[in-house]
Protein backbone atom coordinates (compact mmCIF):
# COMPACT_ATOMS: atom_id res chain seq x y z
CA UNK A 1 0.00 0.00 0.00
CA UNK A 2 2.98 2.54 -0.17
CA UNK A 3 3.66 2.77 3.30
CA UNK A 4 5.46 -0.51 3.05
CA UNK A 5 7.43 0.38 0.44
CA UNK A 6 8.88 2.98 1.78
CA UNK A 7 9.96 1.24 4.82
CA UNK A 8 12.44 -1.50 3.14
CA UNK A 9 15.60 -0.88 3.37
CA UNK A 10 17.36 1.85 5.76
CA UNK A 11 14.42 4.53 5.61
CA UNK A 12 13.31 5.86 8.57
CA UNK A 13 9.61 7.85 8.89
CA UNK A 14 9.16 10.59 10.51
CA UNK A 15 5.60 11.47 11.56
CA UNK A 16 3.86 13.14 14.58
CA UNK A 17 2.15 11.29 17.53
CA UNK A 18 -0.98 12.72 16.51
CA UNK A 19 -1.42 11.90 13.19
CA UNK A 20 0.11 7.76 13.63
CA UNK A 21 -2.57 7.91 16.14
CA UNK A 22 -5.34 9.28 14.14
CA UNK A 23 -4.56 7.20 11.51
CA UNK A 24 -4.61 4.07 13.40
CA UNK A 25 -7.53 5.25 14.47
CA UNK A 26 -9.66 6.57 11.84
CA UNK A 27 -9.27 2.88 9.92
CA UNK A 28 -10.42 0.57 12.89
CA UNK A 29 -13.49 2.42 13.76
CA UNK A 30 -15.43 -0.70 15.57
CA UNK A 31 -19.32 -0.57 15.81
CA UNK A 32 -22.08 -1.72 18.25
CA UNK A 33 -23.57 -4.38 17.04
CA UNK A 34 -27.12 -2.24 17.38
CA UNK A 35 -29.66 -1.32 15.61
CA UNK A 36 -33.70 -0.19 16.54
CA UNK A 37 -35.75 -0.23 13.27
CA UNK A 38 -35.96 -0.61 9.58
CA UNK A 39 -32.80 1.50 9.39
CA UNK A 40 -30.47 -1.10 10.51
CA UNK A 41 -31.29 -3.41 7.49
CA UNK A 42 -29.30 -0.81 5.66
CA UNK A 43 -26.22 -0.84 8.11
CA UNK A 44 -26.25 -4.62 7.48
CA UNK A 45 -26.30 -4.21 3.99
CA UNK A 46 -23.55 -1.71 4.68
CA UNK A 47 -21.61 -4.57 5.77
CA UNK A 48 -22.21 -7.35 2.97
CA UNK A 49 -19.91 -8.05 -0.17
CA UNK A 50 -21.22 -5.60 -2.08
CA UNK A 51 -20.53 -2.82 -0.42
CA UNK A 52 -18.36 -4.27 2.03
CA UNK A 53 -17.47 -1.61 4.91
CA UNK A 54 -14.45 -3.38 5.61
CA UNK A 55 -12.44 -1.56 3.23
CA UNK A 56 -13.15 1.29 5.96
CA UNK A 57 -11.69 -0.98 8.47
CA UNK A 58 -15.20 -1.59 10.19
CA UNK A 59 -16.21 -4.52 9.55
CA UNK A 60 -15.46 -5.63 13.01
CA UNK A 61 -18.84 -4.79 14.41
CA UNK A 62 -18.82 -5.86 18.36
CA UNK A 63 -21.60 -6.99 19.99
CA UNK A 64 -20.70 -5.44 23.99
CA UNK A 65 -20.08 -1.46 24.38
CA UNK A 66 -16.98 -1.83 25.60
CA UNK A 67 -15.14 -2.77 22.84
CA UNK A 68 -16.78 -0.08 20.34
CA UNK A 69 -15.43 2.70 19.09
CA UNK A 70 -18.91 3.88 16.80
CA UNK A 71 -22.28 3.81 18.00
CA UNK A 72 -25.02 3.83 14.76
CA UNK A 73 -28.22 4.54 15.92
CA UNK A 74 -29.80 2.89 12.78
CA UNK A 75 -33.89 3.59 13.51
CA UNK A 76 -36.72 5.07 15.50
CA UNK A 77 -35.42 6.06 18.75
CA UNK A 78 -38.38 5.38 21.17
CA UNK A 79 -38.49 6.94 24.68
CA UNK A 80 -39.20 3.09 26.18
CA UNK A 81 -35.78 2.11 24.17
CA UNK A 82 -33.52 5.58 24.92
CA UNK A 83 -32.90 4.85 28.30
CA UNK A 84 -31.28 1.71 26.89
CA UNK A 85 -29.27 3.52 24.58
CA UNK A 86 -28.29 6.19 26.93
CA UNK A 87 -27.08 3.31 29.10
CA UNK A 88 -25.14 1.51 25.91
CA UNK A 89 -23.21 4.70 25.36
CA UNK A 90 -22.14 5.35 28.52
CA UNK A 91 -20.81 1.96 28.73
CA UNK A 92 -18.88 2.58 25.79
CA UNK A 93 -15.02 3.48 26.40
CA UNK A 94 -14.14 6.39 25.15
CA UNK A 95 -13.13 8.12 22.44
CA UNK A 96 -16.03 7.00 20.84
CA UNK A 97 -18.12 8.47 18.21
CA UNK A 98 -22.09 8.58 17.15
CA UNK A 99 -23.41 8.22 14.00
CA UNK A 100 -27.48 9.36 13.93
CA UNK A 101 -28.56 7.16 10.83
CA UNK A 102 -31.79 7.90 9.17
CA UNK A 103 -34.82 10.39 9.49
CA UNK A 104 -35.67 9.33 12.49
CA UNK A 105 -32.54 8.84 14.71
CA UNK A 106 -32.08 12.39 13.40
CA UNK A 107 -35.06 14.39 14.27
CA UNK A 108 -38.00 11.54 15.24
CA UNK A 109 -38.69 11.67 11.00
CA UNK A 110 -42.15 10.68 10.56
CA UNK A 111 -43.14 10.06 13.84
CA UNK A 112 -44.12 13.12 15.19
CA UNK A 113 -45.92 11.76 18.56
CA UNK A 114 -45.57 10.75 21.92
CA UNK A 115 -43.57 7.44 21.74
CA UNK A 116 -40.60 8.68 20.29
CA UNK A 117 -37.48 10.73 20.55
CA UNK A 118 -37.40 13.70 18.20
CA UNK A 119 -33.88 13.02 17.55
CA UNK A 120 -31.20 10.85 18.54
CA UNK A 121 -29.15 14.18 19.93
CA UNK A 122 -31.71 14.67 22.56
CA UNK A 123 -30.16 12.06 24.66
CA UNK A 124 -26.47 11.53 23.86
CA UNK A 125 -23.94 13.53 21.14
CA UNK A 126 -24.34 13.32 17.56
CA UNK A 127 -21.01 13.81 15.19
CA UNK A 128 -22.55 12.80 12.18
CA UNK A 129 -26.39 12.43 10.78
CA UNK A 130 -27.13 10.48 7.59
CA UNK A 131 -29.84 11.90 6.02
CA UNK A 132 -32.97 9.12 4.20
CA UNK A 133 -35.72 7.35 4.84
CA UNK A 134 -33.83 4.60 4.89
CA UNK A 135 -29.94 5.94 3.78
CA UNK A 136 -28.84 3.68 1.12
CA UNK A 137 -25.33 1.51 2.23
CA UNK A 138 -23.52 4.20 0.28
CA UNK A 139 -24.62 7.18 2.35
CA UNK A 140 -23.55 5.02 5.54
CA UNK A 141 -20.37 4.45 4.26
CA UNK A 142 -20.32 7.93 3.37
CA UNK A 143 -20.82 8.76 7.15
CA UNK A 144 -18.24 6.78 8.19
CA UNK A 145 -15.75 8.51 6.20
CA UNK A 146 -16.97 11.62 7.78
CA UNK A 147 -16.45 10.07 11.12
CA UNK A 148 -12.68 9.17 10.21
CA UNK A 149 -12.48 12.49 8.49
CA UNK A 150 -13.09 14.14 12.12
CA UNK A 151 -11.30 11.38 13.54
CA UNK A 152 -7.72 12.19 11.33
CA UNK A 153 -8.42 16.01 11.77
CA UNK A 154 -8.71 15.77 15.51
CA UNK A 155 -5.99 16.72 17.87
CA UNK A 156 -4.77 15.02 20.89
CA UNK A 157 -6.21 18.06 22.97
CA UNK A 158 -9.44 18.27 21.05
CA UNK A 159 -10.68 14.62 22.46
CA UNK A 160 -13.63 14.57 25.19
CA UNK A 161 -11.30 13.29 27.64
CA UNK A 162 -8.66 15.62 27.58
CA UNK A 163 -7.47 17.29 30.81
CA UNK A 164 -5.38 19.94 30.84
CA UNK A 165 -1.34 18.95 31.92
CA UNK A 166 -2.18 15.55 29.84
CA UNK A 167 0.40 16.32 27.20
CA UNK A 168 3.18 17.43 29.20
CA UNK A 169 6.14 15.50 29.76
CA UNK A 170 7.20 14.64 32.80
CA UNK A 171 10.61 15.93 33.86
CA UNK A 172 12.53 13.31 35.25
CA UNK A 173 15.48 14.88 38.17
CA UNK B 1 -66.57 -27.58 13.09
CA UNK B 2 -69.15 -25.58 11.35
CA UNK B 3 -70.12 -22.05 12.91
CA UNK B 4 -73.43 -22.71 12.54
CA UNK B 5 -73.44 -25.18 14.51
CA UNK B 6 -71.70 -23.74 17.20
CA UNK B 7 -73.43 -21.11 17.50
CA UNK B 8 -76.72 -23.10 17.85
CA UNK B 9 -74.98 -24.98 20.81
CA UNK B 10 -74.06 -21.44 22.11
CA UNK B 11 -77.33 -20.68 22.36
CA UNK B 12 -79.09 -23.51 23.90
CA UNK B 13 -75.83 -23.54 26.29
CA UNK B 14 -76.59 -19.94 27.13
CA UNK B 15 -80.17 -19.10 26.32
CA UNK B 16 -80.05 -15.31 27.41
CA UNK B 17 -77.32 -13.68 25.38
CA UNK B 18 -78.88 -10.94 23.42
CA UNK B 19 -76.75 -12.57 20.85
CA UNK B 20 -76.01 -10.20 17.48
CA UNK B 21 -74.63 -11.45 14.42
CA UNK B 22 -72.76 -9.86 11.81
CA UNK B 23 -70.51 -11.13 9.20
CA UNK B 24 -67.37 -9.21 8.70
CA UNK B 25 -65.52 -9.57 5.34
CA UNK B 26 -66.18 -13.40 5.44
CA UNK B 27 -65.76 -13.70 9.14
CA UNK B 28 -68.69 -14.20 11.51
CA UNK B 29 -68.61 -11.81 13.88
CA UNK B 30 -71.32 -12.01 17.63
CA UNK B 31 -71.78 -9.30 19.77
CA UNK B 32 -72.47 -10.36 23.19
CA UNK B 33 -73.95 -8.61 26.37
CA UNK B 34 -70.97 -7.67 29.10
CA UNK B 35 -73.16 -9.95 31.52
CA UNK B 36 -73.15 -13.07 29.57
CA UNK B 37 -69.52 -12.33 28.33
CA UNK B 38 -68.10 -15.03 30.59
CA UNK B 39 -70.19 -17.83 30.14
CA UNK B 40 -70.21 -17.24 26.31
CA UNK B 41 -66.27 -17.97 26.05
CA UNK B 42 -66.64 -20.57 28.40
CA UNK B 43 -68.81 -22.28 26.21
CA UNK B 44 -67.18 -21.67 23.14
CA UNK B 45 -63.80 -22.79 24.51
CA UNK B 46 -65.97 -26.15 25.42
CA UNK B 47 -67.22 -26.32 21.70
CA UNK B 48 -63.43 -26.51 20.42
CA UNK B 49 -62.06 -22.96 19.91
CA UNK B 50 -58.86 -23.76 21.42
CA UNK B 51 -56.92 -20.51 20.21
CA UNK B 52 -57.39 -16.86 21.15
CA UNK B 53 -55.22 -15.32 18.76
CA UNK B 54 -56.03 -11.31 19.32
CA UNK B 55 -57.53 -8.90 21.70
CA UNK B 56 -58.33 -5.66 19.92
CA UNK B 57 -59.71 -2.87 21.34
CA UNK B 58 -61.81 0.12 19.73
CA UNK B 59 -62.09 3.10 20.73
CA UNK B 60 -65.97 4.70 19.09
CA UNK B 61 -65.70 7.77 20.94
CA UNK B 62 -68.54 10.08 20.14
CA UNK B 63 -71.03 6.51 21.24
CA UNK B 64 -72.27 6.23 24.96
CA UNK B 65 -70.70 2.96 25.16
CA UNK B 66 -67.72 4.47 24.79
CA UNK B 67 -65.30 1.27 23.70
CA UNK B 68 -65.28 -1.98 22.25
CA UNK B 69 -63.17 -4.93 22.76
CA UNK B 70 -63.18 -7.63 20.53
CA UNK B 71 -61.69 -11.54 21.27
CA UNK B 72 -60.26 -13.22 17.67
CA UNK B 73 -60.92 -17.34 18.36
CA UNK B 74 -59.75 -19.93 16.08
CA UNK B 75 -60.46 -23.37 16.02
CA UNK B 76 -56.97 -25.46 15.44
CA UNK B 77 -59.26 -28.30 14.41
CA UNK B 78 -60.32 -26.67 11.17
CA UNK B 79 -58.89 -23.23 11.15
CA UNK B 80 -62.88 -21.90 11.64
CA UNK B 81 -62.45 -18.48 12.91
CA UNK B 82 -64.95 -16.34 15.01
CA UNK B 83 -64.88 -12.62 16.38
CA UNK B 84 -66.44 -11.82 19.75
CA UNK B 85 -67.44 -8.57 20.61
CA UNK B 86 -68.58 -6.72 23.79
CA UNK B 87 -69.28 -3.38 24.15
CA UNK B 88 -67.99 -1.47 27.29
CA UNK B 89 -68.99 1.45 28.78
CA UNK B 90 -65.99 3.98 30.34
CA UNK B 91 -66.74 2.92 33.37
CA UNK B 92 -67.03 -0.72 33.48
CA UNK B 93 -64.36 -3.47 33.04
CA UNK B 94 -64.32 -6.86 30.78
CA UNK B 95 -64.18 -10.32 33.15
CA UNK B 96 -60.45 -11.06 31.54
CA UNK B 97 -60.53 -14.97 30.48
CA UNK B 98 -56.70 -14.91 30.63
CA UNK B 99 -58.16 -18.61 32.62
CA UNK B 100 -59.22 -19.69 29.78
CA UNK B 101 -56.54 -18.52 27.36
CA UNK B 102 -53.63 -17.65 28.58
CA UNK B 103 -52.65 -15.82 25.15
CA UNK B 104 -55.09 -13.03 26.69
CA UNK B 105 -52.89 -12.36 29.47
CA UNK B 106 -50.41 -10.39 27.07
CA UNK B 107 -53.48 -9.20 24.93
CA UNK B 108 -55.52 -8.08 27.52
CA UNK B 109 -52.48 -5.80 29.15
CA UNK B 110 -52.17 -4.67 25.72
CA UNK B 111 -55.89 -3.53 25.26
CA UNK B 112 -55.50 -1.96 29.44
CA UNK B 113 -52.39 -0.28 28.37
CA UNK B 114 -53.28 1.73 24.88
CA UNK B 115 -57.22 2.24 25.70
CA UNK B 116 -57.02 2.13 29.66
CA UNK B 117 -60.06 -0.48 29.68
CA UNK B 118 -60.08 -2.75 32.82
CA UNK B 119 -60.14 -6.37 32.90
CA UNK B 120 -61.34 -7.67 36.19
CA UNK B 121 -59.50 -10.90 37.52
CA UNK B 122 -56.84 -10.17 35.17
CA UNK B 123 -53.72 -12.07 36.97
CA UNK B 124 -51.17 -9.55 36.14
CA UNK B 125 -52.47 -6.17 34.64
CA UNK B 126 -49.81 -3.80 33.97
CA UNK B 127 -48.94 -1.41 30.98
CA UNK B 128 -47.29 -3.54 28.27
CA UNK B 129 -46.01 -1.18 25.47
CA UNK B 130 -45.77 2.32 26.93
CA UNK B 131 -43.17 2.50 30.01
CA UNK B 132 -44.42 2.25 33.63
CA UNK B 133 -44.86 6.00 34.58
CA UNK B 134 -46.86 6.92 31.09
CA UNK B 135 -49.87 8.83 31.67
CA UNK B 136 -53.08 8.43 29.71
CA UNK B 137 -53.39 5.93 27.50
CA UNK B 138 -52.46 6.71 23.94
CA UNK B 139 -55.17 4.89 21.31
CA UNK B 140 -57.83 6.76 23.25
CA UNK B 141 -59.13 9.62 20.62
CA UNK B 142 -58.90 12.26 23.33
CA UNK B 143 -55.53 11.48 23.82
CA UNK B 144 -53.12 14.12 21.74
CA UNK B 145 -51.06 12.47 19.51
CA UNK B 146 -47.73 14.11 20.60
CA UNK B 147 -48.25 13.60 24.12
CA UNK B 148 -47.07 15.52 27.31
CA UNK B 149 -44.12 17.64 26.93
CA UNK B 150 -43.50 17.12 23.26
CA UNK B 151 -42.12 21.23 22.56
CA UNK B 152 -39.62 20.33 25.67
CA UNK B 153 -35.48 18.73 25.39
CA UNK B 154 -36.60 15.06 25.91
CA UNK B 155 -34.83 13.63 29.22
CA UNK B 156 -34.00 9.66 29.72
CA UNK B 157 -34.42 10.25 33.59
CA UNK B 158 -38.10 10.76 33.01
CA UNK B 159 -38.69 7.42 31.68
CA UNK B 160 -39.59 4.96 34.79
CA UNK B 161 -39.99 1.07 33.54
CA UNK B 162 -40.37 -2.53 34.81
CA UNK B 163 -37.37 -2.64 34.37
S1 LIG C 1 -35.66 6.77 8.90
FE1 LIG C 1 -37.14 5.56 7.74
S2 LIG C 1 -36.09 3.62 7.36
FE2 LIG C 1 -35.01 4.64 9.04
S3 LIG C 1 -35.93 3.85 10.91
FE3 LIG C 1 -37.01 5.73 10.37
S4 LIG C 1 -38.77 5.02 9.18
FE4 LIG C 1 -37.30 3.36 9.22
Amino acid sequence: MGLENQLVGDNVLVTSLNKLVNWGRSNSVWPCTFGLACCALEMIASTLADFDISRFGSEVFRPSPRQSDLIIIAGTLTKKMSVMVKRIYDQMADPKWVIAMGACASCGGVFKSYAVVQGADQIIPVDVYIPGCPPRPEAVLAGLMKIQEKIRTERLDQRRDFKPGMLEIPTGN
Amino acid sequence: MEIEKALIALSTECPDLGLKRADRHGMPEITVSLESFPQVMKTLRALGFDMLSDVVGIDRMPRPVRFDVIYLLMAMEDFSRLAVKVEVAQDREVPSVSGIWNSANWGEREVFDLLGIGFSGHPDLRRILMWENFEGHPLRKDFPLEGKDFDKPFDTETIKDYF
